[in-house]
C-alpha cells in the first residue's frame, strides 16, 4: 500500500494539472469571439473529440470484440431514434451482457 | 427564469449524466482498488479529478510511484481536450457569470457536462451550470465508492458490460446532431478515420493516445470550420440553422 504523504503529493499534482487545463481558458476568454472561423471550429470540436475517443476504443472496452461491436450497433440504433443518454447507455450495457452470457453458455 | 429554477433545471438535465457516471465510475472504483489503491484513496482521486481517462491513466503512475513529471505530462496530454471545451464554453456562458463562478464551473468541465451545456439555447447562467455539475459529481463520487467497496462481489461479466457505458453515451451525444447537420456527420467520420489510423498504422500507432485524440480533433475541426462554417450569429435562431439546436436530444 502506498504511503499517505506520497499519495497526496501525486493527488495534488494530478488534480492541479487537470484543473488548470479546464480553468485557464474559461477565465481568460471572457469576450465573445466574433470570428466566424473560430466559432465554427469551436462548434465542431466537441463532436470530433468524442468520435475520435469512441472509435476504435469502444471495440476494446468489453470482454471481447463481438460483444463490443454488437453493443456499439445497439447504441447507434438507439441514438438514431434520439433516445435519451441513459437509455442508450443501458441498452449497450445490456447487449454486451447478454452476448457474453450466451457466448459463455455456448463455451 | 429565477436562479433557483435554473439550478433545478440543471440538476434535472444532469441526471442522465449522473446515472451514466455511476456505472463508469463504478468500473473505475473496481479498477483502482485492484491496482493497489485503498478505498478512500480511490474515492479522493475521483472527487479531486472528475475525469475518466485521466484517472485511469493516473492510477498506475501513483501506484508505481513513477516520476511526478510523468503524471504532469500524462494528465496534460489526456486532458488537453478540456481546454478546447473550456474555450467553447467560455463563449456560451452569459457575460454576467463572475470570475469566482467561472473558477467553480471550471472544476466541472467534463465531456458530457460540456455537451449538455452547449446544447442549450442561448447563454447559460451560473445557477444552471452549478445544477448541471452537482448531480453528475455525486454520481461520479458515489459510483466510485460503490465500485471500490463492492468490486470483488460482482461477477466479471457485469463489470465487462459496464465498460461500454461511457462510449455508448458519447455515441448518443454525437449521433443526433449528425443526423440534422451532415457537416457534423462528416467531421465525425473524418475524426474516426484519423483515430483508427493512429491506432493501427505503423509509426502513427506509437503516438500516445492523448496526443492522437488532440490531433484528430484539431485536424477535423479546422478542416470543417474552413469548408463548412456555421451560419452567422444574427441568424442563430433562424429556422434553417442547424447549429442552434445542436444535440437537443441530449438535454431532454
Amino acid at each position: 500500500m502506498i504511503r499517505t504523504d506520497v499519495f497526496f503529493l501525486y493527488l495534488v499534482v494530478m488534480a492541479g494539472v487537470t484543473y488548470l487545463i479546464r480553468m485557464l481558458p474559461l477565465v481568460l476568454c471572457r469576450k465573445k469571439i466574433e470570428n466566424r472561423f473560430i466559432r465554427s471550429f469551436l462548434y465542431y470540436i466537441p463532436y470530433a473529440v468524442l468520435s475520435a475517443m469512441t472509435i476504435p476504443a469502444i471495440f476494446y472496452s468489453t470482454g471481447c470484440l463481438l460483444s463490443a461491436a454488437l453493443g456499439l450497433f445497439v447504441a447507434v440504433l438507439l441514438s438514431l431514434f434520439e433516445k435519451k443518454l441513459l437509455t442508450v447507455a443501458i441498452g449497450a450495457c445490456a447487449t454486451v451482457f447478454v452476448v457474453e452470457y450466451l457466448m459463455n453458455l455456448l463455451g | 427564469m429565477s436562479s433557483k429554477k435554473l439550478y433545478f433545471r440543471g440538476i434535472k438535465d444532469g441526471f442522465p449524466i449522473c446515472l451514466g457516471y455511476l456505472s463508469v465510475s463504478f468500473a473505475f472504483g473496481i479498477y483502482a482498488v485492484g491496482a493497489g489503491l485503498s478505498v478512500w484513496q480511490t474515492i479522493l482521486v475521483s472527487v479531486a479529478n472528475v475525469t475518466s481517462a485521466g484517472q485511469l491513466a493516473g492510477v498506475p503512475i501513483i501506484v508505481g510511484s513513477l516520476p511526478l513529471i510523468e503524471m504532469v505530462l500524462t494528465q496534460f496530454v489526456i486532458n488537453l481536450r478540456y481546454s478546447l471545451m473550456s474555450v467553447s464554453l467560455s463563449q456560451k456562458l452569459s457575460p454576467r457569470v463572475k470570475l469566482l463562478h467561472r473558477l467553480a464551473i471550471a472544476f466541472g468541465v467534463t465531456d458530457e457536462i460540456f455537451a449538455v451545456s452547449i446544447s442549450q439555447k442561448g447563454d447559460v447562467e451560473t445557477s444552471y451550470m452549478m445544477g448541471l455539475i452537482t448531480t453528475p459529481f455525486w454520481g461520479w463520487t458515489i459510483g466510485t465508492a460503490l465500485g471500490a467497496l463492492a468490486g470483488d462481489i460482482l461477477p466479471e461479466m457485469v463489470v465487462s458490460a459496464l465498460g461500454i457505458a461511457l462510449y455508448a453515451m458519447f455515441v448518443a451525444i454525437v449521433i443526433p446532431p449528425s443526423k440534422k447537420n451532415h457537416s457534423v456527420a462528416f467531421c465525425c467520420l473524418l475524426a474516426i478515420a484519423l483515430s483508427c489510423a493512429f491506432r493501427y498504422l505503423p509509426v502513427l500507432k506509437d503516438v500516445s493516445a492523448g496526443i492522437a485524440i488532440i490531433i484528430c480533433a484539431l485536424v477535423s475541426g479546422l478542416l470543417f470550420a474552413w469548408i463548412a462554417p456555421i451560419p452567422d450569429e444574427e441568424k442563430k435562431d433562424g429556422p434553417n440553422d442547424s447549429a442552434s439546436d445542436e444535440g437537443k436530444a441530449v438535454a431532454t
